[in-house]
């Protein structure tokens, strides 16, 4: 049985992200031309396109997730990709590895090496003042911005979902421009609101974790990156495109209240 | 038709067999920790083996249910009785309505189930009843919570018991080669493979640890390594090389490195072993590994023919226990003879 592929028309990237500059200054290598196909447990083998982050082996994952999910391969019962590297599950009933291995060694030959225009941009309400944004001062210091410029420099970005992981649902958004390569604080914050834009090493998470983070908190949305009890649990797939609107904290509040929208976001499709 | 829980111990939850085809969105499978205790406690019952049962982690607690029906307690080994008459392992009994079933601490192992005949109906979440604490679906259960069940269509089906295996005692946990495994030095796969270690008492749905008095298990780069997929059983090392064994809820991806991962055949040992228990990993090799995968359909299958009538009431055998059920060495009449 092919489980969910059929509903996973989106691409999708798994991982959390706890790369740091110094692995992201690899990211100039050329990668190898063909990926390493390797078994993880016995009932699924891992794609790896390269052992550090490059955007040309995050492309190519990408690339080849899509490809593999159209081919419906005998056996194969699920997808999950990481910055680099596809997962894919078989049932080993149905399947085995060689077989699937050369089907997979072959359709990785020829990917392209830059990431497909995104199907879905999202545009997302996200208030900045100091109750939402405790770090936001902090934050625009370090990428030498005054805080205003700094919420109109997000605003400019269309951020792509390079990967969702760490909790249920959740998205890192990259990259932010070189000013914002900012490492984790080395304090922990102990609680970090659902919803909150929280910023380090060019990425923006929208944090939906129960746990300590070291990311600076530097605006608030009202968006659900995970809602169990809905029919589409998980609004966001990797590679969806991301825009953040600046609202005013009085038009945030009433945002908040209103059930009917996810935080206000809109999801609009390319045609 | 309810089942109440009059007292709840710490950490007890409602579990199935997990959600399957999240892993992309970083929700795990989840579900029991010891799915073969699921697969037992159905094939008890004549149960489908995707009913929702009750996990708890090293104490039960007291429990009634408003109408007559059949359970099976399966996993760790718990102390338990039923009005005060013990209930053995790994048999089905007649839990009648009023009766207050009660059970205690592990006597050995570290996850215990009771899967009724009719199964905890609690509403699907994302077409399972697992609860997911890390994912924030359902909660741990309180004393006074009430659940629906299912009803057992035949409470009267004779008593079955079924051999106990020794997945609580520890031991040799077969291991495979990962796409991580060659970021550790040979030297360091040698120590790891031939440690013995202790499975430590720090261990939830997510992880369990495994502690050694030698020096820890370090990886080449190992703070840099970039965020990868995780399967379950995956041994992943903490910054100071100490080794964690990812469980039902562990994520879905992580950037600590991981040294092998466990096969699913002895997954159960591990999950189940006791606090304290001893354990080594041995890697090895793939056709090895493959030649021990059993589907869990075939599982059940080979349980169910497994049953057997338990043909005294177990109330009538307060000394169950110490029957020799569960080696395969007794002839199997045991509980015919006078």
């Amino acid at each position: 049985m092919i489980v969910r592929l059929s509903s996973l028309p989106q691409l999708t990237i798994v991982g959390a992200i706890h790369t740091n500059s110094q692995t992201m200054a690899h990211n100039t290598h050329k990668d190898q031309a063909a990926p390493e196909i390797l078994p993880l447990g016995l009932d699924s083998l891992l794609v790896r396109f390269s052992r550090t982050w490059s955007e040309t082996a995050n492309a190519k994952t990408i690339a080849f997730k899509r490809v593999v999910a159209v081919q419906s391969i005998p056996g194969v019962i699920e997808l999950a990709s990481s910055l680099t590297s596809l997962q894919v599950i078989f049932d080993p009933m149905q399947t085995d590895r060689a077989t699937l291995r050369d089907v997979l060694q072959q359709l990785s030959a020829g990917l392209p090496e830059a990431a497909p225009t995104p199907e879905r941009t999202w545009h997302i309400p996200a208030a900045f003042g100091p109750e939402y944004a405790p770090q936001l001062p902090e934050a625009a210091e370090l990428a030498g911005l005054p805080p205003e410029e700094a919420v109109r420099d997000i605003e400019a970005q269309t951020l792509r979902v390079i990967a969702i992981g760490f909790a249920p649902g959740q998205p890192y958004l990259g990259m932010l421009p070189e000013r914002w390569d900012m490492p984790r604080q080395s304090e922990m914050t102990e609680s970090m609101p659902n919803g909150a834009l929280i910023t380090a090493v060019r990425q923006i998470v929208l944090f939906a974790a129960d746990a300590p983070t070291g990311w600076r908190h530097i605006g608030q949305s009202a968006f659900r990156v995970f809602q169990p009890d809905t029919t589409e649990p998980f609004p966001l797939q990797a590679g969806d495109a991301i825009r953040f609107h600046h609202v005013s904290d009085t038009e945030f509040a009433s945002i908040r209240e209103d059930k009917t929208t996810n935080g206000g976001a809109v999801c609009k499709v390319a045609s | 038709m309810t089942l109440t829980i009059l007292e709840a111990g710490p950490a007890i939850t409602v579990q199935d067999m997990g959600r399957t085809g999240w892993r992309a969105q970083g929700l795990s499978r989840g579900g029991a920790v010891d799915r073969l205790a699921l697969l037992e406690g159905a094939a008890l019952l004549g149960a489908d083996p995707a009913n929702a049962v009750l996990e708890m982690t090293g104490f039960g607690g007291r429990f009634a249910v408003s109408t007559d029906t059949r359970i099976a307690l399966t996993g760790a080994v718990m102390d338990a009785d039923i009005d005060g008459q013990p209930v053995p392992h790994n048999c089905s009994h007649l839990l009648h309505a009023g009766q207050v079933l009660r059970i205690g601490g592990a006597r050995s192992g570290s996850f215990g189930y009771i899967s009724f005949a009719g199964g905890i109906t609690t509403p699907l979440v994302m077409n399972a009843r697992a609860t997911q604490l890390t994912a924030g679906i359902g909660r741990l259960l309180a004393s006074g919570d009430t659940l629906p069940l299912g009803p057992d269509p035949d409470p009267h089906a004779a008593p079955m018991y079924l051999p106990a295996d020794d997945r609580r005692a520890g031991g040799d946990i077969r291991i495979i080669a990962g796409p991580q495994t060659e970021y550790f030095e040979p030297e360091i796969l040698d120590a790891f493979a031939t440690s013995s270690f202790q499975r430590s008492s720090r261990g939830n749905r997510q992880g369990v640890r495994m502690d050694t008095d030698g020096p820890g298990f370090t990886s080449k780069g190992q703070l840099t390594i970039l965020s990868d997929m995780i399967a379950p059983g995956d041994i992943q090392m903490t910054g100071d090389g100490v080794p964690y064994v990812l469980l039902a809820e562990g994520q879905t991806t992580g950037g600590y490195p991981r040294i092998g991962t466990v096969i699913p055949a002895d997954m159960p040992k591990v999950g189940q072993a006791s606090p304290g228990a001893p354990i080594r990993f041995r890697f090895i090799d793939l056709d090895e590994a493959d030649a021990t995968y059993v589907s869990e359909a075939a599982q059940f299958r080979a349980l169910q023919q497994a049953c057997q009538p338990l043909l005294r009431d177990p109330h009538d055998i307060p000394d169950l226990l110490s029957y020799q059920l569960i080696s395969g060495a007794t002839p199997g009449d045991d509980l015919e003879r006078p």
